[in-house]
């Protein structure tokens, strides 16, 4: 059904552990792998399945860390890579770092894990929280709490604990949003969509049964309250603990929380939405001379708010040399490894305009190999503010011991993700010289 | 301090030093030896001598320690099957330990070791823990049976387990479920036609309660087994796509995918008019959309499936074209997968966005994805008629940029929009003309000469064109020659009297100086059009051609079907059947969407359902490579196939045959090539005669060494003396044409003067020409397998039908098949590779020489233990002993002694396989009874089934 075997290879494709699930392929069989992902770069064909004879291969790069899982069925590949990415959760929360010096340094919790993550083939509980009650890295202190297998392993709330107390309950809600745009050379913005997710940090005792309440359409329309400001999702995602066939029966979002951080949801939207900082740019190249560089940035949000660390990345050829910097406020700098100049502003205040000129000096033999022609990019965050105008509009905290929780609610629109890509909004012109 | 310093002692006499810290009375000292060990091994370090040593530390309540105990039996227990014994006892104590932990750690440790000698001690064992009163024991037992029966499946059906999995499907624990359907899938996988996952209403609706309880894993698990549940109606059918939709809003992306294919596969019920159809289609886009949201590798397996989806289903994705434009920082995987789609995705409504972008991506550095974004410029111009223009006025600008690959792919694309919009264009030409020199990639020269070839008319040069090419004609590959060849033949046709010394060059080149028989046999076709009629021959070669299809690459009808049933598992991704990549799976049934709504029963009758399938399944397929009149008619630059299954069987050998009968002909031909040809287009007679026969006409046996057809002839003209009894079954088909794009293969079975043939017809339904016919077998219980190729010497026209005899031999590959007789046969053609499977009567392999000495008979009889004995009823029989022994004989079964006793002739006969099996029986006929009693002995007693049924055949024919 999936894997017959997991691996985890270092960069040379070294098995640095691993973990034989089914015993019908050849654990040998990994050797081919390595050879045929360098073969496939090479040919420009990188595929994360990878065939071999009979058996499959199907990997993850991860730091400096292969995680391949092998079979010789009709696996599921969905399910594959989703196991996969959680084993690097897991494996994350577990070390701090995944890479190949925690694999090395961890490697009987790693078989631990291994061994609990997944049984025949078949992922098991992958939740690390839970885990960690029952597979420590300090086996020996456990003897006593280890004799009992958490309840939680087995029930139908996998992701919460019973018995957790705090004196003061209280959960913590923030809204992130972050908008992605694609601008065309001509200024025309080819694509946009919001992306949001609604991040819990729970500290509440027991089992509390919560509900969220959001300025959702559909569910206004259902309930044919007033009208207001609403928000048409085009598409959610839940935790595993929301009861989805509710939502899908009458939108309420109710559910039992884990404990601490958690991503309870994420939601999609579809409106068109204008760059929030709009970017005009004149990248000259004077082939064998020079490139000069120009970099407008106007922030068209309201006059109140203020961006935060905001980050233009602009593309310069991979052979420029000796920059020069002029800006009317924050910092340019440039970043050789990655072909970039960065154009760092701490707060930049909603109406206002800033500029940035770069010469950069090049080459008189010139780099002969093609360039690709990168957009430039821009980074920020916007506090106390989402473009899409979702509000939480109540967090109802039920709990049978009937203490009083409080909802914090913050709202940002994040940098992280969001990200406007000026697409070839810079001409590469060639003079002679 | 970290592990790490495990693996640092690398010492000589390590492994002794680690021996007698294993022994150590210390319990630190002991865990700390057996984590060395473990890092030994973990590194690739044989520590296997340490084997007894680690197992006495088994025992112990450190839990920890005991972890890596069971760590080190999983990976050396096999090679020390012996010791493996000592863990027994420590996995049945452990099984009863007061801890769940411990419990269900050794339940599934024992699983996993794979050593058959102590799986018998662990079935006591897990049937406790099956009925655990611990979930997380049960659970973990669940999948010990899986486990156990992957290496014993008799055992595990013997001791019950099975029943009680199947129990376990009502536990009240949500992840006991989960585990125990995964594990019965697991097992259903590898026993198609066991029927466990008796599915049915009741436990459907118990599958669907679990799947709101219990982990994002098991709820994969249960739509992966949902989704091979046939609902009864449309009612049922729509009920679970009420109950499975919420799971479209899950985080993971795995059960998102699983859902959907649930959904799919059920969505084929309901009536198109329902409402809730038309809800459930609006429900299926956005989760789609969101998965290109997900992590590269599951977008990439999401990409893949809403490729096939979109071609069952266009309709749910026509107005999400933007969410599949390229991103800068998508790897190249996911970028040409979504070109794939933008493809798909093109209307009228979007071609202007469409085209802005692929011009874009044009521009782009990434070799590949310049290539694929040229291509697709291309077929936007085919697929939408309305932008032809302005792609071709694209393309035009994209070969101004001179970056040679670029200019070759555009050549390759204008040459088809030349063919779907004919005399449109012509204009660009003389752009094309001026790119000549830099081509250098075979399938622009080839485009690029078949431009010329077309419009030789409007091309001053066209002659010193194509004579330009001519000089390296034999360093050229096929394809181009092929191409030259017709392109001069055409030019020679349209402008006769400046070209025929051209067109003599090319000929002789392709005809004498080429070893390529398709070259060779195009050069003569051409050559003898040439020469009898030329009028013909015009009529022929500048015929209008078919306009190609607006879609290319689409999946096969039945292939896509299959295709949705396998939603988000490797067979999506590859887009081939399970079939195609997995050993052993060639058997297992294809899976197939249910029938559409309507009609109730049309979910028994896989008819009808293909009917519905068809009845809206987008055009017709091009076929992925010329056939015959497309040769003649130079259609072979059909655009880019997407092959699917596994590279076909080579065949060159086929030719052969076909060669050597023209040759006689063509000597005399080659001897009158002094004389011009242009100017004696009569031909001469010699060379009627050498071509006198019309290839279609001859017997498509007639290379054959021993084959059938003609073997009939002579046997039933002179008895050529070879016992003619044995028997032969009726043809029965074997591949329905529905299966295989039109190629039905009826066939059977027969022993021939000592040879095993496979006589077959082979019946085209389709609309076009079949060529390049090629057999494989896989492997099989006798080791059957072909004894030279296929011997379909001519192409097979629509309806047509041809008869086949292939020798075959025994000494291919031996697999164990079930039944014993199976035999799964892949068949090449140029459309695709098909895949059936037959049973052959095992009397085939009955040898001539397989009568036993009287003495020895007697001896084997009573050395095979009676146990192998087995005895068969034969009813309705009304031959007199005699008479059936003279039968049997035919088919190579030899009485060597007879008793009578009592009015019961007692036959007693032997026989013996082809792989020295020998095989007793004893044959009792009664007198006015028309039931027989057939006793057979034999050391391997599996053929005894087989060798009853022949015997029944035999008689009864």
């Amino acid at each position: 059904m999936s894997a017959s075997a997991i691996f985890v290879l270092d960069l040379k494709g070294k098995v640095l552990i691993c973990r034989n699930y089914k015993g019908d392929v050849d654990m040998a069989e990994i050797d081919h792998f390595m050879p045929l992902l360098m073969q496939h770069e090479e040919e420009g064909l990188l595929c994360p399945v990878i065939s071999h004879g009979n058996v499959h291969f199907m990997w993850i790069k991860h730091s400096n860390l292969y995680l391949v899982a092998m079979t010789n069925k009709n696996s599921n590949a969905s399910l594959v890579y989703s196991f996969l990415y959680k084993l690097v959760e897991v494996f994350t929360e577990y070390f701090k770092e995944l890479e190949e010096e925690s694999i090395q340094d961890n490697f009987v919790v790693v078989y631990e894990l291994l061994d609990e993550l997944m049984d025949f083939g078949f992922p098991q509980t992958t939740d690390s929280k839970i885990l960690q009650e029952y597979i420590t890295q300090e086996g020996a202190k456990l003897e006593v709490a280890k004799t009992k297998v958490p309840t939680t392993v087995t029930n139908a709330v996998s992701w919460r604990s019973e018995g957790i107390k705090y004196k003061k309950n209280e959960v913590f809600i923030d809204v992130i949003e972050s908008i992605n745009v694609l601008v065309n050379a001509n200024g025309s913005v080819m694509s946009s969509d919001i992306v949001g997710s609604i991040k819990l940090k729970t500290m509440l005792s027991g089992m509390p049964e919560l509900r969220l309440g959001l300025n959702d359409r559909v569910l206004f329309a259902l309930t044919g309250r007033d009208k207001g400001k609403t928000v048409v999702m085009e598409d959610v995602k839940f935790h595993q603990c929301v009861r989805l066939s509710r939502f899908e029966n009458d939108r309420t979002i109710s559910f039992i929380p884990p404990d601490g951080e958690s991503e309870l949801m994420s939601y999609r939207i579809n409106t068109h939405v204008k760059p929030l900082i709009w970017i005009e740019s004149i990248i000259e190249k004077f082939s064998h001379s020079r490139v000069e560089i120009m970099v407008k940035a106007k922030g068209q949000f309201k006059k109140q708010s203020v961006a935060n660390n905001v980050e233009v990345r602009v593309p310069v050829p991979s052979d420029a040399d000796s920059p020069k910097f002029k800006t009317s406020t924050g910092n340019a700098k440039y970043v050789p490894e990655k072909n970039l100049v960065v154009w760092t502003i701490k707060s930049f205040p909603g109406g206002k305009e800033f500029l940035m000129r770069a010469h950069f000096g090049l080459p008189s033999v010139e780099n002969d190999e093609l360039e690709g022609k990168p957009p430039i990019t821009v980074k920020f965050e916007i506090p106390y503010f989402t473009v899409s105008g979702i509000q939480v509009r109540y967090m109802k905290i039920i709990e049978k011991s009937g203490y009083q929780a409080l909802p914090w609610v913050r709202y940002i629109t994040q940098s992280g993700g969001t990200l406007l890509i000026w697409r070839n909004k810079y001409l590469w012109l060639s003079y002679c010289v | 301090m970290t592990d790490s310093k495990y693996f640092t002692t690398t010492k000589k006499g390590e492994i002794f030093e680690l021996k007698a810290e294993l022994n150590s009375d210390k319990k630190e000292k002991k865990k700390e030896a057996v984590k060395k060990v473990i890092a030994s091994m973990t590194v690739g370090k044989d520590v296997s001598a340490l084997f007894p040593d680690v197992v006495n530390c088994m025992q112990t309540d450190n839990l920890e320690l005991k972890k890596l105990v069971y760590l080190y039996l999983m990976n050396y227990a096999k090679s020390q099957p012996d010791m493996a014994i000592m863990a027994v006892n420590t996995f049945v104590k452990d099984c009863e330990d007061p801890n769940p932990l411990i419990r269900a750690l050794a339940v599934r440790t024992m699983g996993c070791i794979r050593v058959d000698k102590i799986t018998e001690y662990l079935c006591e064992p897990l049937r406790k823990c099956l009925k655990d009163e611990d979930p997380y024991v049960r659970k973990t037992a669940a999948v010990c049976v899986a486990k156990l029966h992957d290496i014993n499946a008799q055992l595990v059906e013997d001791q019950g387990f099975l029943d009680t999995l199947k129990d376990l499907i009502s536990d009240s624990n949500p992840m006991v479920v989960a585990n125990a359907v995964a594990a019965l899938s697991e097992i259903a996988e590898s026993h198609p036609n066991s029927n466990l996952l008796d599915l049915n209403p009741q436990t459907i609706n118990k599958l669907l309660t679990a799947l709101n309880e219990c982990t994002e894993w098991g709820q994969i698990f249960i739509l992966d087994c949902l989704a091979n549940y046939t609902p009864r109606d449309d009612r049922e059918s729509q009920s679970i796509c009420e109950r499975v939709t919420p799971r479209l809003s899950h985080a993971n992306s795995a059960v998102v995918l699983s859902a959907v294919k649930v959904l799919m596969k059920f969505m084929e019920m309901l009536p198109k008019d329902l409402d809730y159809y038309g809800t459930l289609l609006k429900k299926l886009a956005p989760p789609l959309v969101t998965l290109l949201s997900a992590e590269p590798e599951l977008q990439y397996v999401a990409l893949r499936n809403i490729n096939l989806i979109v071609q069952r289903r266009p309709e749910i994705l026509k107005h999400e074209m933007k969410v599949f434009f390229v991103k800068y920082n998508d790897p190249i995987y996911v970028k040409l997968e979504k070109l794939d789609i933008m493809i798909r995705l093109a209307s009228q409504a979007n071609i202007a966005q469409v085209l802005a972008e692929l011009k874009e991506y044009a521009t782009e550095v990434d070799v590949d994805f310049v290539r694929k974004a040229v291509r697709a410029i291309g077929r936007c111009a085919i697929k939408v008629e309305q932008s032809a223009e302005r792609c071709v006025s694209t393309l035009l600008d994209l070969i101004q940029t001179k970056v040679n690959y670029v200019v070759q792919e555009a050549i390759v694309v204008i040459k088809d929009i030349f063919r779907k919009y004919p005399n449109k264009y012509e204009s660009v030409i003389a752009t094309l003309c001026e790119n000549l020199d830099s081509l250098d990639e075979p399938e622009a020269r080839a485009a690029m000469i078949w431009i010329v070839g077309e419009y030789a008319e409007r091309i001053d040069n066209a002659d010193e064109l194509l004579e330009s090419f001519l000089e390296g004609f034999h360093d050229e590959s096929t394809q181009v020659q092929l191409q030259l060849l017709t392109a001069i033949v055409k030019l020679f046709l349209k402008k006769p009297t400046e070209t025929q010394e051209l067109v003599q060059q090319v000929l002789s080149l392709a005809t004498q100086d080429s070893d390529n028989p398709d070259l060779r046999d195009r050069g003569y076709i051409y050559w003898r059009l040439l020469s009898t009629d030329p009028v013909a021959a015009k009529e022929v070669v500048l015929a209008e051609k078919p306009l190609i299809s607006e879609e290319t690459d689409l999946i096969e009808p039945t292939l896509l079907e299959e295709l949705i049933c396998h939603i988000g598992t490797l067979a999506s991704v590859y887009h081939k059947p399970p079939s195609a990549f997995v050993e052993g799976s060639r058997g297992v049934q294809h899976k197939r969407l249910p029938g559409s709504a309507g009609s109730g029963e049309s979910v028994e009758s896989p008819d009808t359902g293909s009917a519905a399938g068809v009845s809206d399944a987008p055009p017709a397929v091009i076929p992925s490579q010329g056939d015959l009149l497309g040769d003649l008619l130079n259609l072979d630059l059909a655009p880019p196939a997407t092959t699917t299954g596994p590279p076909p069987p080579t065949s060159s050998g086929m030719q052969m045959g076909a060669m050597d009968l023209l040759g006689g002909g063509l000597d005399s031909l080659m001897g009158d090539e002094s004389e011009p040809l242009g100017g004696d287009l009569g031909g001469s007679p010699a060379m009627g005669a050498g071509f006198g026969a019309p290839p279609a006409a001859m017997p498509a046996s007639f290379n054959a060494p021993v084959s059938g057809g003609l073997d009939d002839l002579f046997d039933l003209g002179g008895g050529v003396g070879m016992p003619s009894g044995a028997y032969s079954p009726p043809k029965s088909i074997w591949l329905p044409a529905m299966k295989a794009k039109g190629l039905e293969i009826s066939g059977t079975f027969a022993r021939r003067a000592g040879v095993v043939q496979m006589e077959m017809t082979l019946t085209n339904k389709a609309m076009s020409v079949m060529t390049d016919f090629a057999i494989q077998f896989n492997r099989n219980s006798f080791g059957l397998a072909p004894a030279g190729p296929l011997q379909v010497l001519t192409p097979v026209s629509p309806n047509q039908s041809i008869e086949v005899a292939l020798p075959l031999n025994t000494v291919g590959p031996v697999m164990k098949m079930e039944p014993l007789n199976n035999l799964q046969v892949a068949v090449k053609n140029n459309i695709d590779v098909f895949y059936f499977s037959c049973q052959y009567p095992i009397s085939m392999l009955f040898v001539e020489d397989g009568k036993m000495e009287r003495q020895v008979f007697l001896a084997t009889w009573k050395d095979i233990p009676n146990d192998n004995e087995s005895q068969f009823q034969i009813k309705d029989c009304h031959l007199s002993s005699d008479a059936a022994s003279s039968k049997l004989q035919g088919s190579n079964i030899f009485t060597i002694a007879k008793r009578t006793v009592d009015g019961q002739d007692m036959l007693y006969q032997s026989t013996k396989l082809t792989n020295g099996i020998w095989v007793l029986a004893e044959l009792r006929v009664q007198a006015g009874n028309p039931n027989y009693t057939v006793s057979l002995k034999c050391r391997a007693p599996e053929v005894a089934q087989c060798v009853f049924q022949s015997y029944e055949a035999v008689l009864k024919n």
